[in-house]
């Protein structure tokens, strides 16, 4: 760093001017204000389309969005409630095995099954994780983690929904690009969804409790009510991930619940930045492809994909997502101090 | 009529007794002050009243009935609220948002009928005009700040307006005048009275004698956990312990 200057941010014109709802006098401040979301909601509709040659990839997608959903889900519960859930595979085990159960026994078909595995599988997670709201940070982190762990040696004991071998011939989808595109738009729409949640009254009381509980308390609300609706809702983007997924592998089974999708999701929101939940889907929709391209390092795979997020994390802690939006709204100049 | 009597409350933490055997009660309508040294156990009579502690022994009845050991958002949504000593505001949120909450409330969705912001009210409307109601200026940029940027005044206020959004029947404030500067009490002095005039029952911890004397025409001395007495200002002071305890101190 020079000495004697520092380092000063100031907002852009263009940021300030079109932050005012009536300020808006020119396609260009309405360019700017849209293309954000315009790119992310473009992307993913587009996606599907782009990849047509590449079935590979286009099944990368498909992972891509089960672990937005995942990381959606952490970054809600962690960065907007304060509860640190390291349960993310139990969501998707419940929702898997759910949607597997509704298919083969009730004959649901994958739309009907879907939704409701995730709104069932949510009201059962919500139930059991009850106990634990009262624990705070690595308390509730630590019991969250064991609760897969204990699904899958129950299952294996009892030999519950064919134990070890899983339940088979679950229903697929009609086509691929049901498939497809089904998953991107329930994606967006609950992305979009949460978000609007979290600006609304119920959202602010959710993040009232992350501030300051006890002052919640003494505004006349029961807040081991208000975080079993926020855990309904982050286990809910959960099971819908874990539903979907026992119909695209036609299969439920104990992988279900494995470590995987409760990591993953926590390091795509490091690295995309939490806080806003955009951040953990751009941060999905890096580490996974990422995760996938290095498969030509072989055995060493995961070695290279450890120093690629360890060097991200050191530099840019802040996350990705925070680090453009602060480019794309503020420049930065030298000044004499 | 008595809207408050606490009978032979207790607390012990581990080894310590906080609170001995106290007993009061409180009529609608009145103002009653509580004093004592620090660590006498104010706080802890509030904290236990309103039930974030729970008392070891005692009974606490509102209104004829039993709170003892019920959970804090019941008790306030019987219309018990408090300010704490320490203020806890939302700090990521902005002034006016820090009371959504509190409207979001079962009581004042409620009490509130309009106020409440229930369906056809705009609680951030309502929350603005809680903030004027209590001395934020309207028409300036400080209701929209962040709490977490506002100076000790304006969160003492936040406490208070907080305690607003939920119509509360008795009305607990612990040292709402400590950390502000004399013509910033002034201001808030008047603010009590009308809420008292309107109905609202107010019990008042306090270090400020002097401003407290003002608006409080009971008052209550305690000492290292112990009701030493109660009555007029003038009784109060006049007493031999509470002199000692004050001087003692
Ligand atoms: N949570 C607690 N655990 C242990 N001791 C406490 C706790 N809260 C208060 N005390 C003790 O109880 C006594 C009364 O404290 P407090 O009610 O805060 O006094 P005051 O508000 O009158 O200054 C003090 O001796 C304090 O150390
Ligand atoms: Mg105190």
């Amino acid at each position: 760093m020079k000495t004697g200057k520092r380092r000063e941010r100031i907002d852009r014109g263009i940021k300030v001017r079109s932050d005012g709802l009536y300020a808006l006098s020119s396609w260009r401040e309405i360019a700017y204000l849209l293309a954000p979301r315009t790119l992310l909601i473009g992307g993913f509709l587009l996606a599907p389309l782009l990849l047509l040659l590449f079935p590979y990839w286009q099944k990368v997608l498909l992972i891509v969005c089960i672990y937005a959903l995942l990381a959606m889900a952490f970054d809600f519960l962690a960065n907007y409630v304060g509860l640190v859930c390291l349960g993310g595979s139990f969501f998707v085990g419940v929702g898997g095995y759910g949607a597997a159960l509704l298919n083969k026994y009730c004959g649901l078909a994958p739309f009907l099954s879907i939704p409701l595995a995730a709104l069932l599988g949510a009201a059962f997670c919500t139930l059991l994780l009850l106990p634990c709201l009262p624990l705070r940070g690595v308390y509730f982190a630590i019991i969250t983690l064991m609760y897969p762990l204990m699904a899958t040696r129950i299952i294996e004991a009892f030999e519950l929904f064919g134990g070890t071998n899983g339940m088979m011939d679950v229903a697929g989808f009609a086509n691929p690009w049901i498939e497809q595109y089904f998953l991107v738009t329930a994606t967006l729409l609950l992305l979009f969804g949460l978000r609007r949640l979290a600006v609304e009254d119920l959202g602010l009381v959710i993040k009232g409790i992350k501030d300051n509980d006890q002052s919640v308390r003494a505004s006349g609300i029961n807040i081991t009510f208000i975080k079993a609706q926020a855990i309904f809702y982050a286990a809910f983007l959960g099971c819908f991930a874990g539903a979907y997924l026992a119909h695209v592998y036609m299969w439920a089974g104990l992988s279900m619940f494995a470590l995987d999708f409760s990591i993953i999701p926590i390091a795509a929101t490091v690295v995309g930045g939490g806080g806003s939940l955009m951040g953990a889907v751009l941060g999905a929709v890096l580490l996974v492809p990422l995760s996938e391209a290095l498969r030509a390092f072989g055995p060493l795979r995961i070695v290279v994909y450890s120093l690629i997020l360890t060097v991200v994390i050191v530099i840019k802690g802040e996350g990705l997502l925070n680090y453009l939006a602060r480019k794309y709204s503020q420049f930065e100049r030298w000044v004499e101090i | 009529m008595a809207l408050l009597t606490v009978h032979g409350l207790g607390k012990k933490f581990g080894g310590i007794t906080a609170l001995n055997n106290i007993d009061f009660t409180i009529d609608e309508g009145e103002i009653m002050g509580i004093i004592g040294p620090n660590g006498s156990g104010k706080t802890t009579l509030i904290n236990c009243i309103t039930g974030f502690i729970r008392a070891s022994a005692g009974k606490i009845v509102f209104e004829g009935r039993d709170i003892r050991g019920l959970a804090p958002h019941r008790i306030v949504n019987l219309g018990i609220c408090r300010t704490f000593q320490i203020m806890r505001p939302y700090a990521s949120l902005p002034a006016y948002k820090n009371l959504i909450i509190p409207l979001y409330s079962p009581r004042a969705r409620k009490t509130g009928g309009w106020r409440g912001g229930g369906r056809h009210g705009d609680r951030n409307i309502i929350a603005l005009d809680l903030l004027e109601e209590v001395g934020f200026e309207r028409e300036s940029k400080v209701p929209y700040k962040l709490a977490g940027t506002l100076p000790t005044g304006y969160l003492k206020r936040l406490e208070l307006a907080r305690c607003l959004a939920l119509n509360p029947r008795l009305l607990i404030c612990d040292e709402v005048f400590s950390g502000l500067s004399m013509s910033e009490i002034a201001s808030m002095v008047p603010l009590i009275e009308k809420l008292n005039r309107s109905g609202v029952t107010i019990i008042m911890i306090e270090h400020r004698l002097k401003e407290l004397f003002r608006v409080a025409k009971r008052v209550m001395a305690i000492s290292y956990g112990d009701k030493i007495v109660e009555g007029t200002p003038e009784e109060v002071m006049a007493n031999e312990k509470v002199k000692e305890a004050y001087l003692g101190a």
